[in-house]
């Protein structure tokens, strides 16, 4: 399959490119605003074509565990859902770090707590990047904010996941999920063969423990208090790499920007458009737009906020990733935060209006 | 000494490792440990088997049986074991999981796992309690039984009835076989291992999910000595239907 422009739901992109970048399964249960992921993939019956595995199966709990299982094989498995499913999720996603394996987990935010909203949310920031789970672990966390990125993201999430072993999240929200844009699907490639990924995985499980030598178990179990400290040393080392290299944002208007808004995925959107108002009107709004959550871009935030006297952070939460934001600056600037809750949404000319009181602009 | 091999009338099964077993006296898994090794050596299976331990006293299999191994979290290793055998259909599953793991929390993956007619084998070792966490009620505890969580013995005002799970997964259409197995004496464990034989060729034929339990001791959660635990458990089969039951 050749790449191929499309207009579709974010949902859709990124079902599209699943099949696309070879993912050998799916394992999900329906939940708003993201059931179009399932239904796409079962829509286009990938295990005709490419030999992809796709299952709505009986629970959330129960997809995280097959994907558990799938990625223990050296296989590219992936779920998606949103808060309840996701927060169901939590402990498959400890293991799955806990025993160093790679996967994709989408998770297509909506307004909570409890069974909440469906309208889209981006309340679920602190679970993806502070670790939802138990035990210390981080995901690589990466934040789309636009239907074309919906569908990029998921060969930067694999990538990563591959590279480092340990589950990637996209972490998108219902208007990214549910709007319809133009859209380059990537061209198609093929599965990795069994034997591509022996060779490419040599801690996979393949069943054939006596004719290899190396690793024939995935476990995450260890009593020895010594041994354990290790390889949660050895797994902190890696996210300090990640942390040093793998950190991803989009600056724009920053240069000489007197205010700074910081805003990820839908809500940088509506900031992007503040921000022309703002301009228009002869005030110097800058955006800075992680697209990675975790790890943090705190080097590129220092760096546009050089000249700022005051830092907008702008989600569609009760204030979550201003700590971050805070952390990075050092609260040197004042930070301060404009959102929205529950499934409502913010306008441009909302935006700018509270940073021209916030800063008395 | 050297030994003639034509005089070894019996020996270790190949797959069972040298590593001292952490298991209490008189505790089945050993028992059953060695019956699994034993049939996958007899049935040249050790490379092309994928075996899910789950978590329980047996969370530590993968030191005893030489062959590839998954540890999957409390009560999801039929989860588990659906994305590998899917995923990796030439090879033979199986989950090896405790009646605590598969009857109370997970309930949902066995079902539903033997509900699709996942191709595995469904290991179940029902020994009345968790014995990993100190002998508590476990959903197959019988009325009466005394643990550290119903120490006046379990009763329906409390704690409801006994979850007859392997007789639940008789009446599903997903299952091909179905057989309730001891190791309490040499009759039958002969018997288990034909049965343990007959749901791995099943797996392999691709018929659909095979259960074989083993109903077992748990010495130091029962408090009982090995031999009185063997006893009360020879006792306690009389009165439940034993052998294939599909
Ligand atoms: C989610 C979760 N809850 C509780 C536990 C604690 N736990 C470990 S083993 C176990 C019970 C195991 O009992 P069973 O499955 O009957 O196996 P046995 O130890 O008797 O062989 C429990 C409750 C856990 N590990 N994970």
């Amino acid at each position: 399959m050749e790449s191929e422009v499309r207009l579709m739901k974010g949902n859709e992109a990124l079902a599209h490119a699943a099949i696309r970048y070879g993912v050998d399964a799916y394992f999900g249960y329906p939940i708003t605003p993201q059931s179009e992921i399932i239904e796409t993939l079962m829509a286009q019956r990938p295990w005709q074509s490419t030999g992809m595995t796709v299952m709505q199966v009986e629970s959330e709990v129960s997809a995280i565990h097959m994907v558990y299982g799938a990625a223990a094989t050296g296989k590219r498995a992936m779920t998606s859902s949103s808060g309840p499913g996701i927060s169901l999720m939590q402990g498959g996603i400890s293991y799955l770090c806990g025993a160093n394996l790679p996967c994709l987990i989408v998770n297509v935010m909506r307004g909570g707590p409890g069974l909440g909203t469906i309208q889209p949310s981006q309340a679920d920031y602190y679970q993806a990047v502070k670790g939802g789970g138990h035990g210390d672990y981080k995901l690589f966390t990466l934040a789309p904010s636009s239907v074309q990125e919906m569908a990029d993201f998921v060969s930067v999430a694999f990538d990563w996941a591959f590279r480092n072993c340990n589950p990637a999240m996209i972490l998108a929200d219902g208007t990214i999920g549910q709007m319809m844009e133009k859209v380059v699907l990537p061209p198609a490639r093929p599965r990795l063969t069994d034997d591509e990924i022996a060779h490419k995985y040599p801690w996979a499980i393949d069943g054939a423990r006596h004719s290899r030598i190396g690793s024939n178990r995935i476990a995450s179990l260890e009593l020895d208090a010594a041994v354990m400290e290790q390889r949660n040393c050895e797994r902190q080392h890696k996210y300090e790499l990640a942390e040093q290299n793998d950190a991803r944002a989009e600056a724009t208007l920053t240069a000489d920007a007197e205010v700074l808004i910081v805003a990820f995925g839908s809500a940088a959107r509506i900031c992007a458009k503040a921000v022309d108002l703002a301009r228009a009107e002869g005030l110097k709004l800058g955006l800075l737009r992680p697209i990675t959550l975790w790890p943090f871009p705190s080097a590129y935030l220092r760096e546009a906020a050089e000249h700022a006297r005051g830092i907008l952070c702008v989600e569609l939460n009760a204030g979550q990733m201003i700590d971050d934001v805070r952390i990075a600056v050092e609260s040197r600037i004042l930070v301060e935060h404009y959102g929205r809750l529950g499934g409502a949404v913010f306008t441009p000319t909302e935006i700018v209006s509270a940073a021209k009181n916030i800063f008395k602009l | 000494m050297s030994v003639n091999t034509k005089d070894i009338v019996y020996h270790r099964p190949r797959l069972l490792t040298d590593n001292n077993m952490h298991y209490c006296p008189g505790c089945s898994h050993a028992a059953i440990h060695k019956i699994l090794a034993d049939v996958l050596s007899d049935m040249n299976l050790a490379d092309n088997v994928i075996g899910i331990g789950s978590v329980g006293c047996s969370v530590f299999i993968y030191n005893y049986i030489d062959i590839d191994w998954i540890e999957a979290a409390h009560g999801r290793a039929p989860a588990v074991a659906t994305a590998v055998s899917r995923l990796n259909p030439q090879k033979l599953v199986f989950t090896y999981q405790g009646d605590g793991d598969m009857a109370s929390i997970g309930t949902t993956e066995i079902i539903h796992a033997a509900n699709r007619g996942e191709n595995i084998t469904v290991i179940f070792i029902n020994n009345s309690v968790y014995g990993m966490t100190g002998g508590q009620m476990a959903p197959t505890t019988p009325l009466g039984m005394k643990t550290v969580t119903c120490p006046d013995g379990r009763n329906v005002e409390q704690n409801g009835y006994p979850l007859p799970i392997t007789d639940l997964l008789t009446r599903l259409p997903g299952t091909c076989f179905v057989s309730r197995e001891a190791v309490t004496t040499y009759k039958h464990v002969l018997h288990a291992k034909k049965a343990l034989r007959k749901a791995f060729q099943n797996t392999l034929e691709k018929r659909g999910t095979s259960v074989v339990e083993f109903v077992a001791t748990c010495c130091s959660g029962w408090k009982m000595s090995p031999v009185e635990a063997n006893e009360w458990l020879n006792t306690r089969m009389k009165q439940m239907k034993m052998g294939r039951l599909k």
